[in-house]
């Protein structure tokens, strides 16, 4: 018996595990139970959900490891936590610890404004934002294994995942009907390797698992991402927050909870999404991205 | 029994990796079905339990009504279970956590470690042709087998892939790879079903 060297396919193989479900921020013990209690495939270890850093402000960095490791000791699911773009040393430490999946994230403030991570240099798999293809592929290049498209995170407005993942699929379908000598220059324009264009082209998706996240706060919202075609729905704010301050009682996150998984399972069915809905009838306040100036998207950070 | 059209192969899909076992199968010219509810139980020749989360899987069906019907197909379909559905399929589990019971042997869940104790290994098992790949995602580990249960591939000392009847259960992930013997071997099962 020999083991193979640590390879992209062991960090997809996860996320493949991770598919068809919800992964969830959490940001106590309690959480992650009430998370878990809910269905949840996985979470998302974290000091502060994506709307309380917008509501705060300041530099939001890697979470303290002390609360990572209480959050792993509580939860028999796989636990993910986020570095900053770029920022290796903070990634060293979230493998050291262990966690299952790291998120090079724009939620956090970037510690580097040219560089991503080399992914490719660890055996804990990445996950990596993306708007469009050209963005994808780029993480991918880099040893990303799984794509979230980033919506706009904290705000409880879908609009901007929406956007993402409809990017994400006609660039796709653009390629697929490309002449190989329109594929070079596909490839020179999205400014990646032309066999990665190659590939996408020839199999007409991501060579990775493509999952959605940014806004998405109700279980419709959780519908309509899915039915557009992400495999699996990150969800953050709107599960334990009232608004970007305030926490909703544990109770209501967990009902909140129960129903995004199940319509997230049943994402085809309306009568079963309807029911979800009905279950979850206080969604978080939210903020409409419309209003939202360009520099307060958190989107435009390491594109 | 001889099949007259394809088999129609029922992929439990709450969460976790259907997808890539219903392109296996569909490659060896199995039809397949997502199973969500328990009437899509109806009408299958075999039922495939793929990897993910064991503990969410069955949170959400207990909330469709589904572990009862599952827990009976099992019984009488030919089944493959690979990982999160080893665990499903199994007598015993640690730590302590409902299961169908369609298998005398005992898993203990996560037990080789995180996901940076993810392996993929190369072993001899009893199918034809060499050794097979075999992918192991946060996988669970059989430290008991029971009666009537053979053992067709070990990582060390460890069975890995074990059956029992028309029971089939891996704890490693043969949709992830190139390899069908594992889908194919199951598919000849449903043949002499």
């Amino acid at each position: 018996m020999t083991d193979t060297a640590p390879s992209l396919r062991l960090k997809t193989g996860l996320a493949e595990m991770l598919k068809n479900g919800v992964i969830m921020d959490v940001c106590t013990p309690e959480q992650a139970e009430v998370a878990e209690r809910a269905g949840a495939i996985a979470v998302m270890a974290l000091e502060r959900v994506p709307a309380q850093i917008r509501a705060e402000g300041g530099v939001a960095r890697m979470a303290n490891p002390k609360l990572i490791k209480s959050i792993m000791a509580v939860t028999s699911l796989p636990v993910m936590a986020k570095a900053r773009i770029g920022h290796f040393a903070e990634a060293q430490v979230l493998q050291a610890l262990g966690v299952d999946f790291i998120d090079e994230s724009e939620v956090l403030t970037m510690a580097d404004e040219v560089n991503h991570i080399d992914k490719h240099e660890f055996t804990t798999p990445f996950v990596c934002g993306a708007r469009d293809l050209g963005e994808a592929l780029r993480r991918i290049t880099e040893g990303a294994a799984m794509i979230r498209t980033k919506g706009e995170a904290g705000t409880g407005d879908v609009v901007h995942a929406v956007k993402h993942m409809r990017a994400m699929s006609s660039d796709i379908r653009r390629l697929t009907s490309m002449r190989k000598d329109e594929l070079y220059v596909a490839a020179k324009e999205l400014q990646v390797p032309y066999e990665l264009v190659a590939w996408v082209a020839r199999e007409g998706r991501l060579p990775v698992p493509n999952f959605s996240a940014g806004g998405i706060a109700t279980p419709a919202d959780a519908a309509l991402m899915r039915q557009l075609g992400a495999e699996t729905v990150f969800v953050g704010s709107g599960i334990f927050m009232d608004d970007g301050r305030h926490y909703a009682p544990l109770d209501v996150a967990e009902r909140r909870a129960r129903a995004i998984v199940r319509a997230c399972t049943h994402y085809d069915d309306p009568l079963i999404v309807a029911e979800c809905s009905e279950e979850s009838d206080s969604a978080m306040k939210g903020l409409a991205v419309a209003v939202l100036e360009e520099r307060e998207l958190l989107q435009n950070r390491g594109v | 029994m001889m099949m007259t059209t394809a088999p129609l192969i029922g992929v439990l899909a709450l969460q976790g990796a259907s997808d890539a076992h219903c392109r296996m199968l569909e490659q060896r010219g199995a039809r397949v079905r997502n199973v969500r509810r328990p009437a899509d139980l109806d009408g299958l020749d075999g039922l495939i339990l793929p990897g993910g989360e064991s503990t969410a899987m069955l949170r959400l069906m207990d909330r469709e009504g589904l572990f009862e019907p599952l827990r009976r197909a099992v019984q009488s379909l030919p089944c493959l279970g690979t990982c999160a559905g080893t665990i499903l399929l199994a007598e015993t589990v640690e730590p302590v956590q409902p299961s169908f019971a369609a298998l005398p042997i005992t898993v203990t869940r996560n037990a080789y470690g995180r996901q940076n104790d993810s392996a993929i290994l190369n072993a001899q098992t009893a199918l034809d042709g060499g050794p097979l790949e075999m992918v192991f995602i946060r996988a669970p580990r059989i430290d008991a087998v029971g009666e009537g249960v053979t053992v067709l591939a070990r990582r060390g000392d460890d069975p890995v892939l074990v059956q029992k009847g028309h029971t089939l259960a891996c704890t490693f992930h043969p949709e992830l790879g190139s390899d069908p013997r594992v889908h194919a071997y199951f598919l000849a099962q449903i043949g002499h079903h």
